[in-house]
């Protein structure tokens, strides 16, 4: 809000409340790379998310950034206190939401929420006050009294980031906030979250789902082996993919037919034969859609599948990276082994 | 520094919390005691000559009240490495308190936790015949001690929790090393059957200086220790003074170090 203040008044730039600067991390003696020169910045007010795949280094700079990992090489700064010189002030001023619900299961949420506003030195009255409201909003309230361990996952979520929020952090960072929770569970928390955001806190999240990151945030900065490889928000990065594309699927017999009749209305086509799909880029969407359309028609064949793509956070991915993001999950499956046994 | 304690207290106020919310929990963990108190009167009380008055039950008790509170170990490794693995750990280390705040509090909650077991266990064993004779105050100071050397026990049991991966190996790391370390020594039966090497050990084993220290404290004659005239066997009471100390004096400052770089991945 300071910074808002201030770059109003014409005398600073935006502030920036998360700086990150070159950051290496090795585990194992150098053998496992989690973090190699990774720089990134996140204004205040705004959320940045840290795409990437399984093992890319996302929890890592999370770790770095929230003070429980001391990076080998690099500088991060949170709220412009660098996190390794005064980690104690640093967690003053930040909330974190780990990969785990991080709450004692056999207590009630609200002995969970009371146990970390004393933890954070708020008095016993400012405590209740507290733990009440966080829990009404977070739509908690009737299960306030039972045990973390009857509680659903997204429950569990949902206390987890009210255990996050009791000091009012000046920064917030989210691992994963979505991961293992079912489509239901998912959408409550994105509810949840985007109000925060409404609400002006500055957030880091971490994410593998492009899909949350496009609803979610401001920025985006994709990750891969511990860099970022890409940053901008969702319609920059998708615009490095390219525009629209159309894409249809036929019986194989007229795909042949089909993709030369393509070719001629819209001036490109591209067939995959095991897929019997036929690709084309477009400009003007909907009126290519309706060439096609009359023009298959005129030529009586049926596409089994017909539609607008636009280019997806994954086609991103891939044309970034070269790689699927899948391939690198199975792969850093074991550098992620590698890290647990560190 | 007062802001510290209080957020040990805040942590040591969970794990008894943790009491009131799952009394299953404390009725197991008194069970299981009460079960060997009378397993062992019951059982070996017929077959050793116990040579003190009011028969075996008088040295058992302090016997199995020691390999209780040893067993606090177990507690606390197990309890750090399921805090580890849930991240709650990784939480607690992220707020701003204190770096021994969590390890002082989660050793003076499991200890304190002892209590509860201590009390069942010494009404069983008065209802089985236990009578302790040298008084009251002697007899509170039994207790102290042996609070004291849960709480130091406690003190390994953190290192073994933040250093292990999964709390079920915590659990059976706990188990090799403690079982034997309480038979190994004079707390249920007589040292003098046991080979000459395995004496000596049992002689200097922590386990037995506290087992002869209560029972001195207790008003029973230590039947079950003396096989040498070592030192030990001589001052028990001191001898475990000095035991606690230097457990606690290696693994606190250890499981302090091994707090601030613990991390769950």
């Amino acid at each position: 809000m300071r910074g808002q203040g201030l770059a109003a008044l014409g005398i600073v730039g935006a502030m920036k409340s998360v700086i990150a600067e070159n950051l290496s991390k090795t585990y194992r003696n150098g053998e496992v790379k989690a973090l190699d020169g990774l720089s990134l910045d996140v204004e205040e007010g705004t959320v940045l998310a840290l795409l990437g795949p399984n093992g890319a280094g996302k929890t890592t700079t999370v770790r770095v950034l929230s003070t429980l990992l001391v990076p080998d090489s690099g500088h991060a700064s949170v709220g412009g206190i660098d996190v390794v010189k005064d980690p104690d002030a640093v967690r003053q001023i930040i909330g974190l939401s780990g990969q785990y619900a991080a709450l004692d299961e056999t207590l009630t949420g609200w002995d969970n929420l009371t146990m970390f506003g004393r933890l954070y030195h708020l008095s016993g009255a400012a405590t209740k006050k507290r733990a009440t409201e966080l829990l009404e909003r977070f739509s908690l309230t009737d299960a306030a009294k039972r045990p973390i361990r009857t509680y659903s996952g997204g429950m569990r979520r949902r206390l987890d980031l009210a255990a996050s929020l009791i000091i009012k952090p000046k920064v917030l960072f989210l691992d994963e906030p979505t991961t293992g929770l079912d489509p239901r569970g998912r959408m409550e928390m994105w509810g949840v979250i985007d109000e925060l955001v409404k609400g002006g806190v500055t957030l880091l999240l971490t994410t593998q789902y492009l899909e949350e990151a496009d609803q979610l945030a401001d920025d985006i900065a994709v990750i891969d082996r511990g860099t970022v490889i890409a940053r901008g928000s969702s319609d920059e990065l998708k615009s490095q993919v390219g525009g629209e594309r159309l894409e249809i699927v036929v019986e194989a017999e007229h795909l042949a037919e089909a993709s030369q009749l393509v070719a001629r209305t819209l001036g490109a086509s591209h067939v995959n034969e095991g897929m019997r799909l036929i690709t084309a880029p477009v400009n003007s969407g909907s009126t290519s859609l309706i060439q096609i359309l009359r023009a298959f028609d005129e030529a009586k064949i049926h596409p089994l599948d017909i539609g607008l793509k636009r280019p997806s956070l994954d086609d991103v991915f891939i044309s970034l990276t070269g790689h699927v993001a899948e391939e690198v999950v199975a792969d850093d499956a074991k550098t992620a082994k590698k890290k647990g046994r560190k | 520094m007062i802001q510290t304690i209080g957020d040990c207290l805040v942590i040591t106020k969970r794990q008894l919390m943790q009491l009131i919310r799952v009394p299953e929990v404390v009725i197991f963990a008194t069970i299981q005691p009460a079960m060997f108190v009378l397993l062992f009167r019951y059982v070996f009380g017929g077959a050793i000559a116990s040579g003190v008055q009011g028969g075996y039950v008088q040295l058992l008790m302090p016997g199995i009240f020691v390999q209780t509170v040893a067993f606090t170990l177990a507690g606390t490794a197990v309890g750090l490495a399921e805090d580890m693995q849930k991240g709650l750990i990784d939480r607690f280390r992220s707020l701003p308190i204190a770096r021994s705040a969590v390890v002082i509090g989660r050793t003076l909650g499991d200890s304190t936790q002892n209590i509860v077991t201590l009390v069942v266990m010494a009404v069983v064993g008065f209802a089985v015949g236990w009578r302790p004779s040298s008084g009251v105050f002697k007899i509170l100071l039994a207790f102290l001690f042996l609070l004291a050397f849960g709480f130091s026990m406690s003190w390994i049991g953190v290192l073994i929790g933040l250093s292990v991966r999964e709390a079920r190996v915590a659990q059976n790391l706990v188990f090799i090393s403690v079982f034997p370390l309480t038979f190994l020594s004079n707390a249920f039966a007589p040292t003098t059957g046991m080979p000459r090497v395995l004496q000596y050990f049992a002689e200097w084993n922590p386990v037995s200086t506290m087992v002869a220290a209560c029972r001195q404290l207790f008003g029973t004659p230590n039947h079950f220790g003396a096989t040498a005239n070592s030192w030990p066997s001589q001052n028990p009471l001191w001898m475990s003074l000095i035991y606690m100390a230097l457990i606690v004096g290696i693994f606190l400052p250890l499981s302090v170090r091994r707090y601030k770089h613990a991390s769950s991945k």
